[in-house]
């Protein structure tokens, strides 16, 4: 079995988020990269199959340069190579476009992918990979087993859990619950030493056109002082909710 | 040129982010100057939509359970029908788990999490939220069709009424691209999706055994439980009631913290809910930065009064 897992380079979860020339840009400025969350979950659930079934598992990106050493990262914790497409990621379906281009040409069996990222939170690239390759595909996807060329997989939906059953070439959309918190690794000196050594690819990128564009960037206004409730008087805090703030 | 909105159904009853989106769509129609169309599946009441300024709407009858590949081929063929340039979808699970698919179909512009009316229609310009609800970006969707994934409860409901012609609408839909085995839902609980209030415990509750205190002020107030990410990490709680940066995000009208410290992760994933309360008692705690009301307090003397007098002024009506 071929696995592609999609990685995103994005903000750490606890960064500031700032903007930049006139809020046009993005301040990188102190802040850190890490594998976006819920791809680590998808790249996790992948190197189990590895382990499991000695599936070989290759990392992707659409990004510049300063993207490779999460990809790098993500080579450490086990993938076995990894593709950088060079061009700026601006929207998702030039994501997905440019992916897709790299999955027609490497025969892949199931393609991994976060559900969303937790910079532009735009939750479609996995779903437009999907369409692009007429592919089986379960998103926000928390389970997900494979034998014999057939997957059965498990997506939580608002207020439970589905399970369904599908054909390879399978698109998940992965988030936590795909593996455990727990289960994520740290990579260590072996796996890091390692991952120098593994091919990184860098290929160029098919002029896609995005069909949207971000021009500018705003803070949410600050938020006012909190109101401080009694702990004695819980009645007070009712009458706040039902007669000032109108939610209860 | 129209707009279209894809309605959503639960068990035939149309649901409260189907008027939410067919609100923004008349909103974008007004702007266009055009009419309101919406497709809905097994929906019993379709005629409802008419007070939110729906004109017309397509109802496709399936047996088949959800599927995004055929509802989105649903969706794509309604579109095609009214020639609508503009789709307006909800954010619930099953919109964004199949919007993407009409995108890529239609060749459309498509842009999730907006909060508002489009900005302008010649640049077709919304605000959306990014960064975990950390920021908002303007975004022009510079396709020809577009298609708009509205935030939960950023619009809200506007009564426009509309007499609305209820048709029964029988594309060519595609075939399943999955079986469906299983479905584990809840149907006694309100979701944290559809949720007007959300009640949550964080990790001063203590144990699990305590959360019957959440469970009941959650009932008492027609509420959905939520959790911090360390409860769920802990398995106190199921993942599914994880709410935060890389879990569930949450959008209602009232959300009640209770011995929730409020990383930066947590606040970022409940920001876009529009009244906060705190009840914690630690008074340094970040929290108190984030939330409208707050309470400085042990939650296990707080709580039970809470739970106590809400339910006397309930019964007061």
């Amino acid at each position: 079995m071929k696995i592609l897992v999609c990685i995103s380079h994005v903000p750490d979860t606890t960064s500031k988020i700032n903007f930049v020339d006139n809020d046009t840009q993005f301040d990188t400025n102190g802040v850190q990269y890490i594998i976006n969350p819920n791809d680590e979950f998808g790249l996790t659930r992948a190197m189990w199959f590895k382990e499991k079934d000695g599936a070989v598992v290759d990392v992707i990106n659409v990004g510049g340069a300063e993207t490779e050493s999460t990809l790098r990262k993500a080579l450490a914790i086990g993938a076995d190579a990894a593709i950088r497409i060079d061009t700026a990621a601006l929207e998702a379906s030039q994501v997905a476009k440019e992916i897709a281009t790299v999955i027609a040409a490497g025969g892949y069996d199931l393609i991994i992918a976060g559900r969303e990222s937790i910079d532009y939170n735009g939750g479609m690239v996995p779903g437009m990979i999907a369409a692009l390759m007429d592919a089986s595909y379960v998103n926000n996807c928390v389970g997900l087993e494979i034998s014999d060329g057939k997957a059965t997989a498990i997506r939580e939906i608002d207020g439970g859990k589905e399970t369904v059953s599908t054909q390879l070439p399978l698109v998940i959309g992965a988030q936590k619950g795909l593996v455990e918190e727990s289960d994520l690794k740290i990579p260590n000196m072996r796996g890091i030493m390692m991952a120098r050594k593994k091919p990184l690819t860098v290929q160029p990128a098919s002029a896609v056109s995005p069909l949207a564009t971000t021009s500018t960037y705003e803070k949410p206004a600050p938020k006012g002082e909190v109101k401080l409730v009694d702990a004695d008087k819980v009645d007070d805090l009712i009458d706040l909710l039902h007669k000032e703030a109108k939610v209860i | 040129m129209s707009v279209l909105v894809y309605a959503e159904t639960d068990q035939g009853k149309l649901k409260k982010s189907a008027f939410e989106v067919a609100s923004y769509g008349k909103a974008v129609a007004d702007m266009m100057g055009t009419s309101l169309s919406a497709v809905t599946f097994n929906a019993e009441t379709a005629e409802e939509l008419g007070t939110y300024g729906v004109a017309k709407a397509m109802n496709i009858s399936t047996t088949a359970a959800f599927d995004a590949k055929v509802y989105a081929s649903g969706i794509e063929a309604a579109a095609e029908a009214v020639g609508a340039t503009v789709i307006v979808v909800s954010s619930s699970a099953d919109a964004r788990y199949l919007t993407p698919l009409v995108a890529m179909g239609m060749a459309a512009g498509y842009v999730t999490n907006v909060v508002a009316a489009p900005e302008g229609l010649s640049p077709f310009t919304v605000k959306r939220s990014a960064f975990t609800n950390k920021a908002f970006t303007h975004t022009e969707i510079t396709a020809e069709k577009k298609i708009i994934g509205v935030s939960n409860n950023a619009f809200g409901l506007i009564e426009q009424p509309t007499d609305c012609a209820v048709e029964d609408f029988s594309p060519a839909l595609a075939a399943p691209a999955v079986t469906v085995e299983q479905v584990d839902k809840a149907t006694d609980k309100v979701t944290i999706a559809d949720a007007e209030i959300v009640v949550s415990g964080g990790r001063g509750l203590k144990g699990p055994e305590n959360w019957h205190m959440i469970e009941d002020l959650a009932d008492t107030l027609g509420a959905a439980t939520a959790c911090s990410k360390p409860v769920s990490d802990m398995g106190w709680r199921p993942h599914s009631e994880h709410v935060g940066q890389t879990g569930k995000p949450v959008a209602s009208n009232l959300y009640i913290a209770i011995g929730v410290s409020g990383a930066i992760q947590h606040l970022a994933g409940i920001n876009s809910s529009k009244v906060k309360v705190v009840i914690n008692n630690d008074p340094e705690a970040p929290f108190f930065k984030a939330a409208d009301y707050g309470i400085v307090g042990d939650a296990f003397e707080v709580v039970p009064q809470l739970i106590e007098k809400l339910k006397a002024f309930k019964a007061q009506g």
